[in-house]
C-alpha cells in the first residue's frame, strides 16, 4: 500500500510537514511545546473544560467548514489534511480583531482570562458556521467551555452581537487551495522509534492495517482513548485511526433503516434520524459538548463498551444492530447482544465496529428517552432511560426498554417489558411494571448517584413515559 | 505650552466610575496574556512532580525511592530530609501543613515526596518505581467519627448574647435539627503553579500563582532557612483564585523553591487537574445543629447553633472562617438571645481552606434554612417570616456582637426588590401553576444579605503601593494586591488617574512583586480595592503635594492658584501639560516616586471571646429566584433571578457587575450541581470536571436581572465611597436554594428541609419523605 510518512496541516497561513512524533502527541502539546504557542491553555486534560478549544478547518466537498475541538485530547496525526486555527490566528496582521474578540472585550466577557482563548475559538466556529444562531444555539455551542469567573452572561451577549458583524476577512480561497493541496490521497503511516500511527483511507486498508498491527489500539474520535493517555498516562505505541476510512464516514438511508458508518461523529448524524427519533436528538445534544460531539463517533461509544454511554441504551431500545468486520469477515448482531459484561464486549480479536443499523420507527411507535445528570449540559448520566413503545387500542403491543447507568452494561429491562406487553396501557400496569423493574437492575452507588436514587428515578422515568403517552399528556419536561 | 480647555468634555479618560474594560481584556482574547506556564522556559528548566499518599491515615513504614532516583531523566527526588528550614508551609504557623509528609500521612492526597526530572512524563514513569509501604491507622472521615474520637484542632469558641436556652424553652414553638452544607472545589481554571529560579548567592526568584505573594516570600524563606530578603515573589496574574490560592499556593511555591535550591536549576511545579483537586483544600463542609424558639409570626426568640465543620487534617484559616460564620449567623435578623458555638473537628481529609465568602455563606445558609423551616412549620410565606425578624428600630438594631445595623437601608432594599421582581403576583401565579401541574413544580424565594466587609483580624487591614512618575509624565503603578480576574488593577489605576487627573493610558500597570511593595496582605476578604487603591491614592496624593509645592515655589503663587485639570495643571492663568510638569519637576530635583501606605482604623475585636466589631462596614443585597423542579427526577432549572445589590458608589460598574454575576452563579453552583464526594476510605471521587460539575453556560438563568441600588448611605471612609464586591454576591446564590426548598414545599409542605447541595438526588429524596 502506498503510504505517506509525513503529517501535513495548514496553520498560520502555511502548510506544515510534521514527522517523527509520538502517535499520541496531542494537539495541545504540539502547540505549547513544539510551536511555543501558549495562547491555548490546559484546564483539565480530559476534554471537559474547553480551555484548550481550537478550531479545525476541513473540506466538506468543495466547502470550507470549521469545527471546535478540544486540543488536549486530540492526537496531532488526526489533523492530517486539516487546517488548525488557534487564538493567535484570529487577529489580522494589521491588528484587526475578529468580531468575537472585539465583543468579548467590549462586553467584559473575560475576567481571569484563562478560559477565554477556548471561548474565543468556540465562538469563532459558531460565528462561521451558524450566523443565525439564536440564544439556545449559542448556549449549546458554548456548553463545553467552562468559565468560573463571569457567570457567562457577558459571553452570551458578546456572541449575540458578534454574529451580526461579518466584516472580517476569512481568506477562504487561500485556505481552500491549501487544503486541496494536502488532501490525503493515500494512507498516512508514521513509523518511528516513537511509535506507529496508521490512518487507512478505506475499509480494505483498515483490515490490512489490523492484520499488520494486531496489537494496535483502534482510535476513532479519541474522546475516550485520548483520556487513556492524558489521564491514565498509558502508553499506546501503535494506533490505527478510523477517522479517514471513507466507508466508515458514510450514512446510508433506505426505506426501512439508517445504516451509519461507525466513524460518523455525533455532529454528523443525519437530520432524518433526529426527525424519526426526536428524543434521540434531545439526549444527543447533551452528550459531552459540541467539541466532544465533533470528535466522538457513534461506533466509538459502542466499541469501548462504556457502561455510561448515552447512545447504547437508546440504540438498544430502537432495536439497532451492529455490523462487525475484520480479518475473518463481517457479521451482524443485535446491539444488545454485543455488551457481555463490564468491560467485555462481543468483539473478537481483529474485529472492528463497522456500522450501526437503526430501523425506522413504525407509525404507532413512540420513542421516549431521558438522561438524568447532576448538571444538565455536558455531564455523564447518572442514568439514561429509553422507551420504544407501540401502543394500539389502549394496549401496549410491543416494547423495547433499556437503561444505561443501571447495570455494568447498557441493558434491556426484559422483566419490565414482559410485565407491560399485551396489557392495557394504564396506571395499574405501570405500577406492576415498576415492581418488575426492580428485578431488572441492581444499580450501584457512585459519585454520580446512589443505588437508591437510580432505582427510584428509573421507575419514575417509566411513569414519565406513561404520562407523556396518555391521551391528554401532562407537562413533564423542564425544558419544554 | 498652553492647552485650551475643552469645556464640554473636559474630563480625563478612565477616571473613577467609568465602565472600563479589564486591563488585560485585549490580551485575554488574543492569547497574549501570559500566565506562568506560558512564560518562555528558562534554559535548564526542570519539572517537578509532587507525589501524594493514596491512604487517608497511615504511618509510612518504608519509603524506598532509589529506583526513582536512578531513573534516566530524574535529577533529584525531594523528601522532608531536603528541607533546610521548617517543614511547614502553613500560614497559621502551627506546623501542621507539612511540605512533605514525613512518616505520617493524614489525608489521601498529602504530598510525600517530589520528583525533579527533565519532563513531567519522565517523572510519572519514574514514580511507578517508588516503594511506599504503609501501616494503616484508624481513619476519621466524618464529623460524627471525629466527635466520637474527640478528634479536634481547638477548643470550641462561643459567640453569645442573652440566654438562648431559656428563650427557646419559653417560646410558643420549638424546633431543632441538623443542616448540612457541602464542600466546594475552587476550580480555578489555571491549576496551582510556581516557577522558581535560583539566583546569585542562594537567592530565589519565584513566579507563583498566589493571592498572597508576601506570605509565599516569608514562608518559603523560612522553609529554605533564608532571610526574607533572599526570596522574591512576582505575580502578574492568576487564572482564577477564589481563595484557593490564598494559602495553598505557598505549598507548591515551596516545592519549586526547594527543587531549585537543591538542583541549582530553574524548577517548575504545575499540578495537573486531578492532582490539584486531590491535593488542595476546599470550602468547609458544615454540619450545623440548631435549636430555635419562635412565636406564631415566626419571630425568633432564641437560637442555638453548633457549627461542626469538617476541617480536615490541619487548621489553616479555619478559626477565622468559623468566626465569620458565627458573625453572620444573624444575617439580616435581630436575634435577642443567641448562642453560636464553633467546633473544629479534625478529620483525615484535605484541610478545608478559604473560599469566597470565607464562612459567611455557610452561616447565612443556616439561618436562611431555619427561617424557611419556620415558615413551613407555621404555614406562612417565608418572606413574611424573614420580615418579622429583620433588624428594626432601636431595641432591635444591634448584632449579637453589638454592632449597630442600618435597618432603613435593609428594609428599603428589600421593599424595592419585592416590588421590582413582582414577588406577590408571581407568588400567586406559582401557587396556581403548582395546583394544576402534577409533575413540575415551581418555587420562589427572596433572600437578603448583610455582609460584613474587611478582615476580622486588625493587622491585615493595611495596604501598600509604589508609584513612579517618569520625566515624560508616564506613570508606573505597583501595589500589593494580586490580579486574579477581579479587575483590581484597573480599578486601582482608575483611582490614580482620578487623583492625578491623567488619562488612564498614561498609567502602566505592573506585576505584583515583593521587591516593589513589601509586607503586603493577601488579596482576600473582598478588601483588594479598599486597601490597595487606598494606598495608591495616598502615593498619588503625596506626589501631587510635592508637585504643588514645586509649582508654588517655581511660580511664586499660593496653592489656591494651582489646579489639576485633565492631563494638565493650571498655575495662575497658565496651563502646563502633566508631562511637562513632570520634566520640570525632575530638573528642579523633585522626587517623583512615592510609596503609598494605607490602613483602616483599628478594629476592636477579640477573636477568642468573639466580641467587638470585626467589620468595617456592611454590604446589603437581595435576590429573588424562581425555579422549576421535576418531581419525578429531582432535576431543576432556574427560570429567573432578580438581584438588587449595594456596592456603594462603584469605581467601575462594568467590573463590579462582573463580580456580581460571577459571584452569584458560583454561589448557585455551590448549592446545586457542585458536589464533593469522598469514598469510605477517604479518597476523593470527584477530582476532575468529568465528575465535579461547576455551572455551565446553560445553568445561568436565562432571565437574570441585576441592578445596583442608586441610593446608598452611611458609607465609611472607603475609597471614593465604593464598597467591597468580591464576596458578598456569592451569598445571593442562596436564593436559588431557598426557591428549590419552596418548590419542594409545594409537594411536601411539612418536610421541605433539604441539605445542600440540592442535587436531583437530594431533591427527589426530600420529595419522597
Amino acid at each position: 500500500m502506498a503510504a505517506r510518512s509525513t503529517i501535513r496541516l495548514v496553520h498560520g497561513g502555511r502548510i506544515h510537514q510534521i514527522d517523527n512524533i509520538a502517535p499520541t502527541m496531542t494537539v495541545l502539546e504540539y502547540l505549547r511545546q513544539i510551536r511555543n504557542l501558549t495562547g491555548t491553555k490546559e484546564g483539565c486534560a480530559e476534554g471537559d473544560c474547553g480551555a484548550c478549544s481550537v478550531v479545525v478547518g476541513y473540506l466538506d466537498g468543495q466547502r470550507l467548514r470549521y469545527k471546535a475541538v478540544n486540543a488536549c485530547i486530540q492526537f496531532l496525526p488526526t489533523l492530517d489534511g486539516c487546517q488548525l486555527l488557534t487564538v493567535e490566528d484570529l487577529a489580522r496582521p494589521d491588528g484587526q480583531l475578529h468580531p468575537v474578540q472585539t465583543e468579548m472585550i467590549r462586553q467584559h466577557g473575560s475576567q481571569c482570562g484563562f478560559c477565554t482563548p477556548g471561548f474565543i475559538m468556540s465562538m469563532f466556529a459558531l460565528w462561521y458556521e451558524n450566523p443565525g444562531a439564536d440564544k439556545a444555539a449559542i448556549k449549546d455551542a458554548l456548553a463545553g467551555n467552562l468559565c468560573r469567573c463571569t457567570g457567562y452572561g457577558p459571553i452570551v451577549s458578546a456572541m449575540q452581537t458578534a454574529l451580526g458583524q461579518r466584516d472580517y476577512a476569512m481568506h477562504e480561497a487561500e485556505t481552500l487551495a491549501q487544503l486541496q493541496e494536502i488532501r490525503p490521497q493515500t494512507q498516512l503511516l508514521l513509523d518511528s522509534d516513537k511509535g506507529v500511527f496508521v490512518a487507512p483511507t478505506s475499509t480494505r486498508e483498515l483490515v490490512a492495517a489490523i492484520k499488520a498491527y494486531p496489537e494496535a489500539t483502534l482510535l476513532a474520535g479519541g474522546t475516550d482513548v485520548g483520556l487513556w493517555v492524558t489521564k491514565m498516562h498509558r502508553k499506546l505505541p501503535v494506533i490505527i485511526y478510523t477517522g479517514k476510512v471513507k466507508e466508515l464516514g458514510k450514512t446510508i438511508e433506505t426505506d426501512d433503516e439508517f445504516s451509519i458508518g461507525a466513524a460518523v461523529t455525533y455532529s454528523e448524524l443525519p437530520a432524518a434520524l433526529s426527525q424519526a427519533y426526536p428524543d434521540f436528538e434531545q439526549v444527543l445534544r447533551r452528550i459531552g459538548s459540541v467539541q466532544v460531539r465533533n470528535l466522538g463517533t457513534i461506533g466509538g461509544n459502542i466499541a469501548n463498551g462504556s457502561p455510561i454511554g448515552d447512545t447504547p441504551p437508546m440504540l438498544i431500545a430502537m432495536g439497532a444492530e451492529l455490523v462487525l468486520n475484520g480479518a475473518e469477515g463481517s457479521r451482524r448482531i443485535p446491539l444488545e447482544d454485543y455488551f457481555l459484561a463490564y468491560g467485555k464486549q462481543d468483539r473478537r480479536k481483529g474485529e472492528f465496529v463497522e456500522r450501526v443499523i437503526i430501523p425506522k420507527p413504525g407509525a404507532e411507535q413512540r420513542f421516549l428517552a431521558y438522561k438524568i445528570s447532576k448538571r444538565f449540559d455536558q455531564d455523564i448520566s447518572a442514568l439514561c432511560g429509553a422507551f420504544n413503545l407501540t401502543i394500539m387500542g389502549g394496549k401496549l403491543k410491543a416494547a423495547r426498554i433499556a437503561f444505561g447507568g443501571m447495570a455494568a452494561i447498557p441493558k434491556r429491562a426484559t422483566a419490565t417489558e414482559d410485565a407491560l406487553i399485551g396489557k392495557d396501557w394504564n396506571q395499574a400496569a405501570i405500577d406492576a411494571a415498576v415492581i418488575a423493574l426492580k428485578t431488572d437492575y441492581q444499580p450501584i452507588s457512585d459519585m454520580r448517584a446512589s443505588a437508591a436514587y437510580r432505582e427510584t428515578a428509573a421507575a419514575n422515568l417509566l411513569r414519565k413515559a406513561f404520562a407523556e403517552t396518555e391521551q391528554a399528556p401532562k407537562q413533564t419536561r423542564i425544558l419544554a | 505650552m498652553n492647552i485650551k480647555a475643552d469645556t464640554d468634555s473636559d474630563r480625563i479618560i478612565g477616571g473613577i466610575r467609568e465602565r472600563l474594560a479589564h486591563d488585560s481584556g485585549a490580551k485575554h482574547v488574543t492569547g497574549k496574556a501570559v500566565y506562568i506556564d506560558d512564560m518562555p522556559e528558562p534554559g535548564g528548566l526542570l519539572h517537578v512532580l509532587p507525589v501524594s499518599s493514596d491512604k487517608a491515615h497511615a504511618r509510612i513504614t518504608r519509603l524506598d525511592l532509589s529506583a526513582v532516583r536512578s531513573f534516566a531523566g530524574v535529577v533529584a527526588v525531594l523528601t522532608a530530609d531536603d528541607i533546610a528550614g521548617t517543614n511547614d508551609w502553613g500560614h497559621a504557623g502551627l506546623g501542621d501543613d507539612r511540605v512533605f509528609a514525613g512518616d505520617l500521612v493524614e489525608f489521601a492526597g498529602q504530598v510525600i515526596y517530589a520528583i525533579v526530572a527533565d519532563s513531567i512524563a519522565l517523572a510519572r514513569d519514574a514514580a511507578k518505581l517508588a516503594v511506599v509501604e504503609y501501616q494503616e491507622l484508624p481513619v476519621i472521615l466524618t464529623v460524627e467519627q471525629a466527635q466520637k474520637a474527640g478528634s479536634t484542632h481547638l477548643a470550641p469558641r462561643t459567640l453569645s448574647r442573652g440566654d438562648a436556652a431559656t428563650a427557646i424553652r419559653q417560646s410558643e414553638h420549638q424546633m431543632s435539627g441538623r443542616f448540612v452544607s457541602g464542600a466546594q472545589e475552587h476550580f480555578y481554571l489555571e491549576t496551582q503553579i510556581s516557577l522558581a529560579i535560583p539566583k546569585e548567592d542562594g537567592e530565589v526568584l519565584l513566579y507563583s500563582s498566589t493571592q498572597d505573594p508576601s506570605a509565599v516570600q516569608s514562608l518559603v524563606a523560612r522553609i529554605l532557612d533564608l532571610p526574607s530578603n533572599m526570596v522574591a515573589v512576582e505575580v502578574r496574574r492568576l487564572g482564577g483564585g477564589f481563595g484557593g490560592k490564598e494559602t495553598l499556593a505557598t505549598h507548591f511555591a515551596a516545592i519549586a523553591a526547594i527543587a531549585a535550591s537543591v538542583t541549582g536549576h530553574p524548577c517548575k511545579v504545575r499540578l495537573d487537574r486531578d492532582d490539584d483537586m486531590k491535593m488542595t483544600g476546599k470550602r468547609h463542609e458544615f454540619f450545623s445543629d440548631f435549636s430555635v424558639g419562635f412565636d406564631a409570626s415566626g419571630r425568633i426568640n432564641g437560637l442555638e447553633v453548633d457549627f461542626h465543620p469538617r476541617c480536615g487534617n490541619s487548621l489553616d484559616q479555619t478559626t477565622e472562617v468559623l468566626a465569620r460564620a458565627a458573625f453572620h449567623i444573624d444575617n439580616c435578623y435581630y436575634i435577642s438571645d443567641l448562642r453560636t458555638t464553633c467546633h473544629y473537628w479534625k478529620t483525615h481529609t484535605v484541610s478545608a481552606v478559604a473560599f469566597r465568602g470565607f464562612g459567611t455563606p455557610q452561616g447565612f445558609l443556616v439561618i436562611e434554612s431555619i427561617l424557611d423551616r419556620i415558615a413551613r412549620w407555621l404555614g406562612l410565606d417565608p418572606l413574611a417570616v424573614r420580615r418579622a425578624n429583620f433588624y428594626a428600630a432601636k431595641g432591635r438594631d444591634t448584632t449579637p456582637f453589638n454592632a449597630r445595623i442600618n435597618h432603613t437601608d435593609l428594609n428599603r432594599l428589600v421593599d424595592e426588590i419585592e416590588q421590582s421582581a413582582d414577588y406577590a403576583t408571581r407568588r400567586r401565579e406559582i401557587d396556581n401553576f403548582n395546583a394544576t401541574s402534577p409533575f413540575l413544580k415551581k418555587g420562589l424565594a427572596l433572600t437578603p444579605i448583610k455582609y460584613g466587609a474587611g478582615f476580622g483580624t486588625s493587622f491585615l487591614n493595611q495596604g501598600g503601593a509604589l508609584l513612579h512618575v517618569y520625566k515624560d509624565g508616564s506613570i508606573h503603578l505597583n501595589h500589593g494586591g494580586t490580579e486574579m480576574g477581579q479587575g483590581l488593577h484597573i480599578k486601582v489605576a482608575q483611582v490614580v488617574a482620578e487623583v492625578l487627573q491623567v488619562d488612564i493610558d498614561h498609567i502602566r500597570i505592573s506585576a505584583t512583586t515583593t521587591e516593589k511593595v513589601p509586607n503586603t496582605i493577601g488579596t482576600a476578604a473582598s478588601s483588594g480595592t479598599d486597601l490597595n487603591a487606598g494606598a495608591a491614592r495616598n502615593a498619588a496624593l503625596e506626589i501631587k503635594a510635592r508637585l504643588v509645592d514645586f509649582l508654588m515655589d517655581e511660580y511664586s503663587v499660593s496653592d489656591e492658584h494651582i489646579e489639576f485639570l485633565p492631563n494638565r495643571v493650571r498655575v495662575g492663568n497658565q496651563e502646563i501639560s502633566f508631562g511637562e510638569l513632570a520634566g520640570m519637576a525632575f530638573f528642579k530635583r523633585v522626587s517623583l516616586s512615592a510609596a503609598g501606605y494605607y490602613r483602616t482604623e483599628q478594629s476592636i475585636y477579640d477573636p477568642v471571646a468573639m466580641t467587638g466589631e470585626p467589620h468595617r462596614y456592611y454590604v446589603f443585597g437581595a435576590a429573588v429566584a424562581e425555579v422549576v423542579i421535576d418531581t419525578l427526577s429531582g432535576e431543576n432549572k432556574v427560570a429567573r433571578v432578580d438581584i438588587l445589590h449595594d456596592v456603594g458608589k462603584s469605581l467601575n460598574p462594568a467590573i463590579d457587575y462582573g463580580q456580581l454575576e460571577g459571584g452569584f452563579v458560583q454561589g448557585m453552583g455551590w448549592l446545586t450541581t457542585e458536589e464533593v464526594v469522598w469514598n469510605d476510605q477517604g479518597r476523593l471521587l470527584t477530582h476532575a470536571p468529568s465528575t465535579y460539575k461547576i455551572p455551565a453556560i446553560s445553568d445561568r438563568p436565562d432571565d437574570l436581572r441585576m441592578k445596583f441600588v442608586d441610593w446608598t448611605s452611611n458609607i465609611e471612609d472607603s475609597i471614593f465611597h465604593s464598597k467591597a464586591i468580591g464576596e458578598p454576591p456569592f451569598c445571593l446564590g442562596i436564593s436559588v436554594f431557598a426557591a428549590i426548598s419552596d418548590a419542594i414545599a409545594a409537594v411536601q409542605p411539612g418536610a421541605a428541609a433539604i441539605d445542600a447541595p440540592a442535587t436531583p438526588e437530594r431533591i427527589l429524596l426530600a420529595l419522597s419523605r
